[in-house]
């Protein structure tokens, strides 16, 4: 571990290809993130973000190169690094069948939790995420908003260390949104490394404090935020967006 | 261990909000036993207890033709009505349409005299043969025009050719008869007295039928004994409905991703749905032997009879179960969508069934889908229940059909595993 312990995610000349799709590759990616940053990964359509989030999480492996998570080898250590991060899928990444308690249950338990520990985290989180009065309805039954809100419940369930979230606020209300990120930052505060995607800038603009831009698998700029926008004459992250990649459409 | 129970936890809540697979698994099977078994008790009867209607138009006034259907009268098999007045093949079709017959023959009205000119013919043979004259050897007609025999296209090919057995052996008590009474007149120059007769013709040896089984014990087989067994198999494999969906549901869905980021093998996940569906093919065979035993009496089919060894049936049925959820989830992981896995599935079973001897018995399948049968699972489940079911076999008389199933239950987790691995998911 040593230095690399100062980073939540390290990662040095990684290069990764699908085999079937040689023309989404990395090469030689460098990227670190630091403990207790709030990093935002932005970038157009199929610029390679969520291939990015899915190696950091150890669902994809890299060919070349080397990814650490808080010091540990995602590749080698995989059980050791899943215990340390949590992970908010875009999809609704749970069991629509089943209530908020009943899934917090089963993830929790899945995520190392004993029946005490989960017990305590399913009343902490759904009263922390408003969702305490439907603790029991089938979630299939839900709103959009409140399915977001149980998908990050599960997410942070075992008190990860590092949270990645792919798009974690994307079809909800204001509300909704103002609520997820605020409980973002509270968990930034107690020390949660949030690595985070979205399309939505202004939103970003707001929680995030470090960002990468990334188009055709490169990542064209990265530093803290206001330097960005200082460096590049923009008062915003939309502006700076669309002047690094482009308007042309990029799907 | 507390992983695998919150597992099982959720497999069962998921299982019990799944209100059409539980009725595919559970209501499906009962009606196809209960119909099926009905259906082929109804077949059971015909063969076994009820009589076949037959019609017989004599337009023969000689004794011959009377001693031929009171023969088919003593047969016990039919249920004889007289229509004097059809000759042709039509009338008589729509006198067996009339009546509700099955069966339908006219007798010649030459009959008598061409069954007396072939005896005459015969005796007179005979006397040659004994050295003695017999003149009637030369002239006499020997060929008694046969005997045509209408039915009704329902009757199987089995069924009609215990009918035509039935029928032969009538004419040729007919035919004996006359030909004793000829070559007796024609030694003594008087008639056979009827006491010598019977003793000559009617004290055939007695055929005794005896069901064997391991045991010893006699059970009479009937359609329960063979239809429950099968159709519990049927049942069993027909979870593929619901966890085939489910497997393919969890790894299409995102929480499938969510699982591969947490500490925790995806087998805990598989295991826990092999537990909680054999759960499932126990209480289904619970249901179904169930009904056999204690409703099918109400519903005037015979009663389901349990093997003396419970500890085997038992072990079967677990076996069987953990080769129906194992195929289950196979299909579950190479297919890429729901519909797929709930199409392929409900397809492969039913061919599998039908290989493996439920629908028809495989001891009367052709060379090639008899060496087939051993590749279906169900064949080999089959045997073990017929085994305990039929012969009241003991767990050593299934070992090797047991040993053929959990081999290929083995071989069907050996894929799954292939498959997984191939795609990636674990």
């Amino acid at each position: 571990m040593g230095l690399a312990e100062t980073y939540a995610i390290n990662i040095s000349d990684m290069e990764f290809g699908y085999p079937d799709n040689l023309d989404v590759s990395f090469t030689q990616l460098n990227l670190k993130i630091a403990k207790g940053e709030r990093f935002g990964l932005f970038g157009p359509n199929g610029a390679g973000k969520t291939t990015l989030m899915n190696l950091m999480t150890g669902l994809l492996k890299a060919n070349k190169g080397h990814i650490s998570l808080l010091g540990h080898d995602v590749d080698k250590h995989s059980n050791t690094v899943s215990k340390l991060f949590g992970f908010v899928p875009q999809d609704f990444s749970f069991y629509q069948e089943l209530s908020p308690v009943e899934n917090l249950e089963f993830f929790g338990a899945w995520s190392g939790l004993n029946k005490k520990q989960i017990g305590q985290r399913t009343d902490e989180l759904l009263d922390i995420l408003g969702l305490d009065e439907v603790r029991n309805k089938q979630v299939q039954k839900f709103s959009g908003g409140m399915k977001r809100r149980v998908n990050l419940a599960i997410g942070v369930i075992h008190n990860p260390q590092v949270l990645f979230l792919d798009e974690p606020t994307v079809g909800v209300d204001v509300q909704t949104r103002h609520a997820i990120i605020n409980y973002l930052k509270k968990l930034n505060d107690n020390g949660t490394t949030l690595v985070y995607t979205s399309h939505q800038l202004s939103e970003a603009e707001g929680l995030c404090d470090q960002v990468a831009l990334l188009d055709d698998r490169k990542i064209i700029t990265q530093g803290n935020i206001h330097s960005l926008l200082k460096e590049h004459q923009h008062k915003t992250l939309e502006a700076l967006f669309i002047d690094l990649t482009g308007k042309e459409y990029r799907d | 261990m507390f992983k695998l129970w919150i597992t099982i936890k959720k497999d069962i809540r998921i299982l019990l909000r799944d209100k059409v697979g539980i009725a595919l698994m559970f209501v499906m099977p009962i009606l196809l036993v209960i119909v099926v078994t009905s259906i082929q008790n109804s077949t059971f009867q015909l063969v076994n207890k009820n009589k076949l209607s037959i019609l017989i138009s004599n337009q023969d006034t000689g004794d011959a033709s009377k001693q031929l259907v009171s023969a088919l009268s003593k047969i016990g098999m039919f249920k004889v009505s007289l229509t004097p007045d059809t000759k042709t093949e039509v009338l008589i079709a729509d006198a067996m349409h009339n009546k509700d017959a099955v069966l339908g023959i006219v007798i010649s009205k030459d009959f008598s005299a061409k069954v007396s000119a072939k005896s005459k013919h015969v005796a007179g043979k005979a006397m040659n043969s004994f050295g003695l004259e017999g003149d009637t050897a030369k002239n006499a007609d020997a060929n008694i025009d046969p005997l045509t025999i209408y039915y009704n296209p329902i009757l199987q090919e089995s069924l009609r050719l215990s009918v035509k057995g039935a029928l032969q052996s009538a004419m040729q008590m007919v035919e004996s008869r006359q030909t004793l009474r000829t070559l007796y007149y024609s030694i003594n120059e008087k008639q056979l007295p009827e006491k010598l007769e019977n003793e000559m013709l009617n004290n055939q040896t007695a055929v005794n039928e005896i069901p064997v089984s391991k045991d010893g014990t006699r059970r009479t087989p009937n359609a329960t004994q063979h239809n429950v067994p099968a159709w519990t198999i049927f049942a069993m494999f027909f979870v593929i409905m619901s966890l085939g969906g489910s497997v393919v549901r969890e790894k299409v869905s995102g929480s499938f991703i969510r699982l591969k980021t947490l500490p925790t093998n995806y087998w805990v996940g598989l295991l826990s749905k092999q537990i909680t569906y054999m759960g499932v093919t126990m209480l289904q065979a619970l249901v179904i032997f169930s009904i056999g035993i204690w409703l099918f009496p109400f519903m005037s089919l015979p009663a389901l009879n349990l093997p003396g060894d419970i500890g085997a049936l038992a072990i079967t049925t677990l076996i069987c179960g953990w080769c129906a959820v194992s195929y289950a989830i196979c299909v579950g992981v190479f297919a890429d969508t729901q519909e797929q896995a709930n199409g392929f599935g409900a397809v492969s079973i039913v061919i599998l069934a039908a290989v493996g001897g439920l629908m028809v018995p495989s001891f009367a399948m052709q060379g090639t889908f008899k060496s087939a049968a051993n590749l279906s699972p169900m064949h080999w489940c089959l045997e073990a229940y017929y085994t305990l079911f039929l012969e009241n076999g003991k767990l050593k008389d299934i070992t090797n059909n047991l040993a053929a199933l959990f081999a290929i239950t083995v071989l069907i987790q050996a894929v799954t595993y292939f498959g997984l691995k191939r795609k990636n998911l674990i």
